[in-house]
């Protein structure tokens, strides 16, 4: 295939510029601002009791509602920004780290340790990844804080394999043979020259991912293993209302939207830098 | 037949079953970002039964899109205008369920890079006899015996056995046999080949070569043989067809073309070529690098890498023109100059 | 036979990981707070139950002879006894998990029957409206969490429109595919949008493939080019995938059959950590963790089969 072929399609691809990450990024950007000053937004105390108004429908004086304690549906959304934001990031950041280190030192020791490793990886994702996270909470006990440890123990692995397979193909380059024979210390060239090339892929992943964490962060509320009541969580939102389901759908229904709308932000964020991180190089 | 600019005496080939092809106007272009790129403008030249015409230059050139276009291959956001004619018909026209008759068994194409052309997880013997499927009645015996005969004709040693092989067991040289097999089964009498050899060999490609030369004596086959090397053009082609950024800018026979240029482009290209019985000369190559096809330099496209250009050329683009007989032509203002400059070196 | 060989030393392959499983689901049972017997008895067990529960379990043994009596048991199939049942855990899951199975195998056909044409149709509209349409889509798919879509499905089709039952399981084959048609549904719509993605980006790579191009030169009918040359490649690295997202669509299972009570491996899966049933937990998660990788062994036989550039 001769090169202006290849040349005239090439730069049909340049075309697509990340609207998805502006998308993303407007969702995300108004989620943070709900997640840091709920109180500034939400109308009422979410946990406040309003028995003169039990499974009260949306109404001027409640948008979403009440539940079945009186309580404000959409105070108690708003405020579970704070909750499912900081899963997001909590239940992400310490794998993040730890894999994208432990994959830059696998991936650049390569031989025994990289079969080593190989062999965790196979073995890690044969527990499917749910069951696993439900085993652990359940031996540790259930709460927000062992629900990240969980998580914790299983996640790095995904960014360890991203970060690993492309120090892998980086450390073949010229320019890290140059960094040995300057003398720099195998520190100093993974971390000065190699990761800042090969972390790319982790973090498409880290931002997707993210959507990951509020998915299983709210499935756990929903299962009783996660956030606890009367925390406002959507997970734990949704597993209260769901036997009001026929006759209060508010009480479930909206906090529904707001885990499908806070996911789309990532993905769609994730997407864009995909996208975006894809075009730059 | 001639290779004219402009509809010849012989151009004019309605009803003519036996012209072969005729390519007026063909023009391929891209929206892209940065503007339409025109990868193939105006392109006209012709192949008379039995002929094989090398189409010449640089990559980028729009040699392979040039190919592309006559097959109908290319696709959005690319778009092709033009007549293509074959027997006739205009390809350009013509219906797909009409294109896809013509294709494979009436016009034939090989790719440059055999081991992306086939496809990797269907053995070959399938991917010869989906060829006979689509186009012929035969049975799945017959089928089977043609893919031999095929592979025999094409010189693929053990030929029975290696029906049932998948594409990576073979060599480069015996993929590209394996897709010429595969082109020829419906006994086509247009073969357009793009770059056929560069992904291979000196050896192989010459055997290639030797191969596309005899099967064309055996089958009067017409072929159209795209290539970047001279080489192959001087051991194998007819008439020749020199291609710079999306045109044709030199035509003519090849004894004719390289005893003679008379293009500034086509004088470069030959002097980067080494040449027995002549003095020992340093080679030379064109100085710069072709355009890019979105932003074409005014008037003639090659005037700022040519050393004969005057103002004229940055202010017109020159036709291209038939010079000393029909089948001689040249797009260049300056093309006497040139021919002398050559006759000097 | 290059297929043949190819099994067995995925076969031999599978030896490390099946280890590895027993050493961790062997910890996660030692990592219980205090006493494991009591943490299983709760605090009002009397001690000779403890003793009981202790000696079944070979804690008075040194942790590596406990590891061993372990692997003995779980390899002869003894997976200790329900605490919560009263039953084996083995004859549990013999009897949960062939639900489980259902659900997830029709899950995944509908997620298939979904996204094979919608993601041809994305990939062939590229950058047109049906493509976008068909990408929100998907993106809508992979951001809603299964026990939300579950919720909504079970009060709009079976409680409202009473198009379905409500939950449960069938006792005749008809019975039951009615049973798991919406929890099967609400398992494979996100699922469906993991498919989708990924068929779409590969149907893209495969169509501007030069093969592709070569089968168009050739003269070829478009369904055969459609069907022989770009869906075939495009599912080979789709079939990968449909590996990988096997343990995601059992954990989904455990969401969805909690939800449409289903009673499955998955809703003993929660039952057990609710009933602090330990050893139906480790149970579980042994054959799940068997399963998966059961699941990755066909995926790659199915996957050399489709290449044949694989099983060298």
């Amino acid at each position: 295939m001769s090169a202006d072929w290849a040349a005239a399609r090439s730069a049909f691809r340049l075309k697509a510029l990340p609207r998805s990450l502006v998308s993303g990024g407007v969702i995300l950007g108004l989620s943070l601002v709900l997640a840091l000053w709920p109180s500034l937004l939400a109308p009422y105390d979410p946990t406040a009791f309003d028995y003169s108004a039990l499974l009260a429908p949306p109404s001027w004086a409640h948008p979403f509602g009440t539940d079945n304690f009186g309580r404000d549906v959409l105070s108690r959304v708003i405020h579970a920004y704070t909750i499912d934001m900081q899963i997001a990031i909590f239940a992400t950041i310490g794998p993040f780290i730890f894999g994208t280190i432990v994959g830059a030192f696998v991936g650049y020791a390569g031989g025994l340790w990289e079969a080593i490793f190989g062999r965790i990886v196979d073995a890690t994702i044969t527990f499917p990844f749910l069951v696993l996270v439900i085993a652990i909470v359940s031996v540790l006990g259930p709460g927000l804080g062992n629900m990240y440890v969980a998580v914790g123990v299983v996640g790095w692995v995904f960014y360890a394999r991203l970060v690993a397979a492309e120090i892998k193909v980086q450390k073949r380059l010229d320019y890290a043979d140059a960094g040995r024979v300057m003398g720099y210390t195998p520190l100093r060239i993974i971390f000065r020259h190699l990761l800042p090339n090969a972390i790319t892929p982790a973090i498409v992943y880290w931002v997707t991912d993210m959507a990951l964490a509020i998915l299983l962060g709210s499935s756990l509320g929903y299962l009783g293993l996660g956030a606890q009541p009367p925390a406002a969580e959507w997970g734990v939102q949704i597993a209260d209302g769901k036997n009001f389901m026929n006759t209060a759908w508010w009480i479930s229904v909206f906090p529904g939207v707001a885990i499908v709308l806070t996911g789309l932000g990532f993905s769609l964020a994730g997407d864009g830098v995909a996208e975006l991180l894809r075009v730059r190089r | 037949m001639a290779m004219s600019a402009n509809m010849g005496p012989n151009g004019n080939t309605d009803g003519n079953e036996n012209a072969g092809l005729v390519v007026r106007g063909l023009t391929t272009t891209f929206d892209t970002p940065r503007g339409q790129a025109i990868a193939a403008a105006d392109v006209d030249f012709d192949v008379a039964p039995g002929e094989i015409v090398g189409l010449v230059g640089e990559s980028g050139s729009g040699k392979s899109v040039t190919l592309r276009s006559i097959m109908g291959l290319i696709r959005k956001p690319g778009r092709t205008t033009g007549h293509v004619d074959w027997r006739g018909r205009d390809l350009v026209a013509m219906s797909s369920e009409e294109l896809r008759r013509i294709r494979g068994s009436e016009i034939a194409m090989i790719f440059q890079e055999p081991m992306t052309a086939l496809n990797p997880v269907l053995p070959v013997g399938l991917q010869i006899e989906e060829n006979l499927i689509a186009h012929t009645t035969l049975t799945t015996r017959q089928r089977r015996s043609r893919a031999l005969e095929l592979m025999n004709i094409v010189g693929i040693p053990a030929a029975d056995r290696r029906l049932d092989e998948y594409p990576h067991q073979f060599s480069g040289g015996m993929r590209q046999r394996v897709m010429i097999a595969i082109a020829l089964a419906c006994s086509p009498k247009l073969l357009l080949a793009d770059e056929p050899t560069t992904a291979l060999d000196v050896t192989i490609q010459d055997q290639i070569l030797k191969l596309l030369l005899d099967l064309r004596d055996r089958m009067a086959m017409s072929v159209v043989l795209v290539t970047h090397d001279l080489g192959v053009v001087a051991a194998t082609c007819d008439r020749m067809a020199v291609m710079y950024a999306g045109r044709i800018v030199e035509t003519g026979a090849v004894a004719e073309v390289f005893a003679r240029p008379r293009h500034s482009y086509t004088r470069g290209l030959l002097g980067s070529v080494p040449r027995s019985g002549t003095s020992r000369t340093m080679l030379q190559s064109i100085e710069g690098t072709p355009p890019s096809l979105t932003n074409l330099p005014t008037g003639c496209a090659f005037h700022p890498r040519c050393s004969f250009a005057t103002d004229i050329c940055l202010k017109e683009r020159p036709v291209l023109e038939a010079v000393t007989s029909p089948t001689r032509t040249v797009a260049c203002f300056h093309h006497e100059r040139v021919a002398e400059a050559e006759a000097i070196l | 036979m290059p297929l043949f060989s190819f099994v067995i030393r995925r076969l031999l392959q599978m030896i490390p990981t099946v280890i590895f499983i027993l050493i961790v689901t062997f910890i996660l049972v030692r990592l219980l707070p205090g006493d494991p017997a009591s943490a299983m008895l709760g605090d009002r067990a009397r001690d000779a139950d403890v003793e009981r529960i202790n000696r079944q379990l070979g804690l008075d043994q040194p942790v590596v002879v406990q590891f061993f009596y372990f692997v003995r048991r779980v390899v002869t199939g003894d997976l200790g006894n329900s605490i919560g049942l009263k039953v084996s855990v083995s004859s549990l899951i013999l009897q949960r998990l062939p639900v489980t199975l259902m659900l997830t195998g029709m899950s995944a056909l509908i997620a298939l029957v979904l996204a094979v044409p919608l993601a041809f149709i994305a990939a062939s509209k590229r950058e047109r409206l049906p493509d976008s349409i068909i990408r929100g889509a998907f993106q809508m798919g992979l951001s809603m969490p299964v026990f939300y879509v579950g919720i909504v499905l079970l009060t709009v089709f079976a409680a409202q429109l009473k198009l379905f039952p409500v939950g449960g399981y069938g006792d005749t084959l008809g019975d039951r595919l009615y049973h798991l048609f919406l929890p099967a549904l609400t398992l494979a719509l996100s699922f469906a949008a993991v498919l989708m993605r990924n068929l779409r980006a590969s149907i893209i790579e495969v169509m501007n493939a030069e093969y592709v191009d070569f089968a168009t030169a050739k003269g070829l009918r478009s369904r055969v080019i459609l069907f022989r040359h770009i869906l075939r490649n495009a599912l080979i690295s789709t079939v990968t995938l449909f590996g990988l997202q096997i343990g995601t669509l059992l954990g989904g299972a455990v969401i969805t059959e909690t939800v449409f009570a289903v009673p499955g491996a998955g809703r003993l899966l929660i039952d057990s950590i609710y009933g602090r049933d330990y050893p139906v937990l480790q149970g579980l998660t042994i054959a799940l963790a068997v399963l998966v990788s059961l699941t990755f062994l066909i995926t790659d036989i199915v996957q050399a089969w489709l290449d044949p550039r694989i099983a060298r």
